[in-house]
């Protein structure tokens, strides 16, 4: 399957990007890695009239340490991201998720700008980048505007990203030591999560602070508000991880049914929330 | 069209391309070098596994002009002066294939995965890498195999 005919402009640096933007008009698209875009113009589910490749800025691929935070640049693909001494060390959870990111030729090709961008609630650095309230940079011709995670994801395939913006650098605060875990399920190793959870847990005086984060359980990565209210409360772990469906829409499809990702939300939140304990 | 200038397998290749044409379909329809397959065209066999800059990439989801100013290595490109490269001679001699179709891709994934330093000595280290690569014919053994045998050579003639 070849797409349909579009126009193709090759991005010199960021602000050209824009400028061929507005150029070419509101239906144009960025082209990152393309392994999410470019799938859906061969099936025909995107037909977008003009690309701008931005998959040259090698100015905006890094991984830096930023005192508290580490920066990384839109443009980073999975496979740095997978074997980065600095995440390693201070995000670990983001070097494990983009490890299980699709297989070594989509982690070779696909970025983290790509991954949060596209705003599919199946995108596993999503939902983690959630948990972490990273924080997402948006560039403009009226210059960057930061944005926390908490209200950059908007609906399926929905972020807060206008047509003529273009994500630059996420900022991942560090785990200062938090114990943490992504919970992939998968029948097979290439695939997409059935239901992913991704947790951040501190202990503070006999009670657990704890961040968790869904992939695959609505129409955007969701954090369960209610498992981290009850460990905040006091419950324990098995007893919290009951609460991982509340207030959450999961999709009924070929990978499983709504009920069924319901009661894996569960038991993959205890799961995180055990091995989280463990480190 | 756009003018694109692909280094394929060491040979500059400049060529006029649609923007959508594929990677796959430029490297097989336009350059003739039908060694590389299209399993799936959906991103999920590896069948058309090749390498851009020593990585390995689904050429059916990359378009040509993204290759543009890159080198591409395709399995035409690994046997030199008539010497089959390791991969392939060790497929050969582990029975590492029946029909073939996925063979190039495997070859391709396989070469990136030993060029990265990829630990391949355990045979489910091998299983696991080699996650983007399905092969409907051989039930992975003898893949497995061959590319462990093939690591191990390469590993040690470079260390040598
Ligand atoms: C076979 C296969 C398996 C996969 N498996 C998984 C998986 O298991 N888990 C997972 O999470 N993902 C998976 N993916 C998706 C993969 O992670 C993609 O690489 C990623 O979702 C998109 O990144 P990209 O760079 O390819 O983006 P593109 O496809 O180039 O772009 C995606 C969208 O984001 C926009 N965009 C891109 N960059 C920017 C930017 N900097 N600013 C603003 N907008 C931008 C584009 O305009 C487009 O709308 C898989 C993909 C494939 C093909
Ligand atoms: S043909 Fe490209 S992955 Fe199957
Ligand atoms: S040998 Fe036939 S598909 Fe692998």
């Amino acid at each position: 399957m070849i797409p349909e005919p579009f126009e193709y402009e090759v991005a010199e640096s960021a602000d050209h990007a824009l400028e061929l933007l507005g150029r070419f008009g509101t239906d144009a698209k960025l082209l990152a890695g393309g392994h999410s875009l470019l799938p859906l113009m061969k099936l025909r589910l995107a037909l977008p009239p003009a690309l701008v490749d931005i998959g040259r800025l090698s100015d905006l691929s890094y991984i830096r340490d930023n005192g508290d935070a580490i920066a990384v640049g839109a443009l980073t693909c999975h496979e740095d991201l997978q074997f980065s001494d600095v995440l390693k060390q201070h995000c670990p959870i983001v070097s494990h998720a983009a490890g299980e990111i699709g297989d070594p030729q989509v982690r070779h090709r696909g970025t983290i700008g790509g991954a949060v961008s596209h705003g599919d609630p199946a995108a596993d650095l999503a939902s983690v980048l959630l948990t972490l309230d990273a924080e997402f940079v948006i560039h403009s011709t009226s210059g960057d505007r930061v944005v926390p995670a908490a209200d950059f994801f908007k609906d399926l395939f929905e972020v807060d990203i206008s047509t003529q913006e273009m994500l630059t650098e996420i900022r991942i605060p560090k785990l200062q030591g938090a114990g943490w875990s992504y919970q992939k399920f998968h029948a097979r190793a290439q695939d997409w999560a059935v239901v992913g959870v991704a947790a951040v847990v501190n202990r503070s005086n006999g009670s657990i602070d704890a961040a968790v984060g869904l992939t695959t359980m609505g129409d955007t990565p969701l954090r369960a508000r209610a498992v981290e209210e009850a460990l905040s409360s006091g419950a324990d772990v098995a007893t919290a991880s009951q609460e991982a469906d509340r207030d959450t829409n999961p999709p009924d499809d070929h990978m499983g049914s709504a009920g069924y990702r319901r009661e894996l939300s569960k038991v993959l939140t205890r799961r995180a929330l055990e091995e989280s304990l463990s480190r | 069209m756009k003018r694109i200038a692909v280094t394929v397998n060491g040979t500059r290749r400049e060529s006029e391309v649609e923007p959508r044409q594929l990677l796959v379909i430029h490297l097989r329809e336009d350059l003739g070098l039908t060694g590389t397959k299209i399993g799936c065209d959906t991103t999920s066999c590896g069948a058309c596994t090749v390498l851009i800059d020593g990585k390995s990439v689904k050429s059916c989801n990359v378009l040509a002009v993204q290759a543009d100013g890159r080198e591409v290595t395709t399995i035409e490109g690994l046997a030199a002066d008539g010497t089959m490269h390791p991969l392939q001679e060790a497929f050969r001699n582990n029975h590492g294939l029946q029909c073939g179709y996925c063979t190039p891709g495997m070859i391709m994934a396989a070469l990136s995965l030993i060029d990265a330093g990829t630990p391949l000595e355990d045979e489910e280290d091998i299983r696991l890498a080699l996650e983007g690569n399905l092969c409907r014919c051989t039930g992975y053994q003898n893949i497995v195999k061959s590319i462990k045998d093939a690591a191990g050579q390469m590993r040690s003639s470079a260390s040598a």
